[in-house]
């Protein structure tokens, strides 16, 4: 079994700041995720969105764009933009650990 | 084949159902399958033509035929708006009340436009200052808007993506330089393209050769925009994020979908109505005898036409392995190709898949079309496409050299991309 991670430096993060390993995220990491991407305060909407990604990423293996968060989430696309005000899909995926949400080609 | 005769039932009769009725039509006798096709207008219309119509190059109603005509002998036409499919109980309804049941069931509705979802988009200005050139009446009234445009800003938005062939805007922006250049009034016209990726293109290396095209052309790049508002009367795009880009004229690709049934059937489709496919075989995932291809389904391949002709391929064989009782094959490889128009005549080629992003060299091998650099000989490839559409893509013909399977023969230097990006 591997260790759980304390602190985001035992965590291996991609160029683009996305966990390179999915499996080593657990929500005792999220304050500290959430504070590297300039969110200091975690409310109950933003912990409803982070889960809300992960259970999509594993049941599906890619986590929701914001159109799609916008309709399944249950937070409207204005309300994740002031969570999450440098783009909901790709911080919400960095702060949740799972890769960048899939851009259509 | 078991069990006597078969009814295979096809929605949608655009590219990928058309070309998909005429090659299962061959590959089975009458007395042994039945094919029906289902669509709602008997239009056919070349989508690729749309983004000419904008420069005065025909009228949008020179693009279309009939769409019975397209199909073989023996494939029957029902012409309806479907309602919905019961694919537990192998069943479509139809909206003029018919019923129709099948063996095989193919979705090839494509997408449609939702511009009812971006606030303001439809409001005040709607087909006076903000158009959209991916329907027919939208790409004619462009038309007569650019030519009578001599000064100010024309930004071009993509609100969202998936869209169909997402070189298209890139292509009406380079249209759009060179159309003023030739007027002789490029100079008082500020071009702007705003789109929501965070590069001109989804894929790095693609990204960075049309972000330079762009550049060179003297056209402003705004990325990572996502457009929550429309204001046609002040003439801004406002994203969610609260920036602004102000527009005299504004070219619009709207939020795109599946078709509206998708949603009213049971177990088929995604949040965004796209049917949930494998992305190998084109087999829906939840129902075995129903099958998927085009701008429909919800794989990440590209939403085109050259995609929907490489999946045929693949689709009308594992068609084939079910009704026989055997495995399907994985493989479609998420092939696309498009010639991109660059402007002054001139169009460049890129050809990818889901593992290799498009690369330079030469298609479909070293002797060859180039591929990521413009050319003359290019844009005549997209002109006779319109050719080879009618006559070689839809009756269904194969053409040799030009496989479902992206070939690497031609290419340099070939990086595998990061599977998610
Ligand atoms: C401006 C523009 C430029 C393009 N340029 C290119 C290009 O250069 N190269 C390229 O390869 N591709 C290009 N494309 C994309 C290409 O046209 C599409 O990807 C292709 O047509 C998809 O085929 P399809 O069979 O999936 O859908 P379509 O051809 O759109 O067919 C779908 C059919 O389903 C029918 N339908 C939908 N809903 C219902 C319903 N409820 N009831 C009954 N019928 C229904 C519709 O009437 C339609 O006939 C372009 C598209 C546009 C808009």
């Amino acid at each position: 079994m591997s260790m759980t991670a304390e602190t985001l430096e035992q965590i291996e993060f991609n160029e683009e700041g996305f966990f390179v390993d999915p499996q080593a995220w657990h929500e005792g990491l999220v304050p500290e995720l959430a504070k590297r991407d300039g969110i200091d305060e975690l409310t109950e909407e933003h912990w409803k969105v982070i889960r809300f990604m992960r259970a999509e990423y594993l049941a599906k293996g890619a986590g929701p764009t914001v159109r799609v968060l916008g309709k399944s989430s249950g937070v409207s696309i204005k309300e994740l933009y002031q969570l999450f005000p440098k783009g909901p899909a790709k911080l919400a995926a960095r702060i949740a650990g799972i890769p960048k949400p899939r851009g259509c080609i | 084949m078991a069990g006597g005769k078969k009814s295979i039932v096809i929605l949608g009769g655009g590219t990928g159902g058309t070309l998909t009725a005429n090659k299962l039509r061959k590959a089975y006798p009458r007395e042994l399958v039945d094919i029906s096709v289902v669509d709602r207008s008997d239009g056919h219309c070349y989508q690729p033509g749309l983004l000419f119509v904008p420069f005065g190059k025909g009228k949008s109603k020179d693009l279309v035929r009939t769409r019975s005509a397209q199909f073989r002998a023996g494939i029957s036409y029902l012409d309806s708006e479907i309602d919905r499919v019961e694919a537990a109980k192998n069943r479509v309804y139809l909206k003029d009340g018919r019923e129709l049941s099948y063996d095989v069931l193919v979705i090839a509705t494509g997408a449609r436009l939702i511009p009812e979802e971006t606030e303001g988009l439809l409001g005040p200005g709607w087909m006076e200052k903000v158009f959209t050139f991916y329907e027919p009446e939208g790409a004619d009234a462009l038309a007569s808007a650019l030519k009578a445009f001599d000064e100010g800003t024309i930004v071009v938005n993509i609100v969202d993506m998936p869209i169909k062939c997402p070189v298209a805007p890139l292509e009406f922006a380079f249209l759009a330089d060179s159309y003023f250049k030739d007027r002789g009034i490029r100079e008082k016209i500020r071009l702007v393209f705003v789109t929501p990726l965070d590069g001109a293109f989804t894929k790095p290396y693609a990204s960075q050769h049309l972000g330079r095209m762009l550049t060179e052309r003297g056209i402003e790049l705004v990325t990572e925009f996502n457009t929550a508002e429309v204001d046609g009367t002040a003439g801004r795009l406002v994203s969610y994020d609260g920036r602004e880009v102000g527009f005299d004229l504004g070219v619009v690709i709207p939020l795109h979908g599946g078709a509206e049934y998708v949603g009213r059937s049971p177990g088929l489709g995604d949040e965004l109505d796209f049917v949930l496919t494998d992305e190998h075989t084109l087999q829906a995932k939840a129902f075995p005898n129903v099958f998927v291809i085009g701008d429909a389904t919800n794989v990440t391949a590209s939403k085109a036409g050259s995609v929907a002709h490489f999946q045929g391929e693949v689709l009308v064989e594992n068609i084939q392995h079910y009704l026989a009782g055997e495995p399907l094959e994985e493989a479609f490889d998420g092939h696309a190709n498009c010639f991109v128009e660059s402007g002054s005549g001139k169009a460049l080629l890129i050809d990818f898949n889901y593992e290799v992003e498009p690369l330079p060299g030469r298609y479909p091998s070293t002797i060859g079309l180039p591929l990521l650099k413009e050319s003359r000989i290019n844009h005549w490839g997209k002109v006779l496409f319109e050719r080879f559409y009618w006559h070689g893509l839809l009756p269904g013909r194969s053409v040799p050299g030009i496989g479902a399977r992206m070939p690497l023969s031609g290419k340099i230097g070939v990086p595998v991309r990061e599977r998610s990006v």
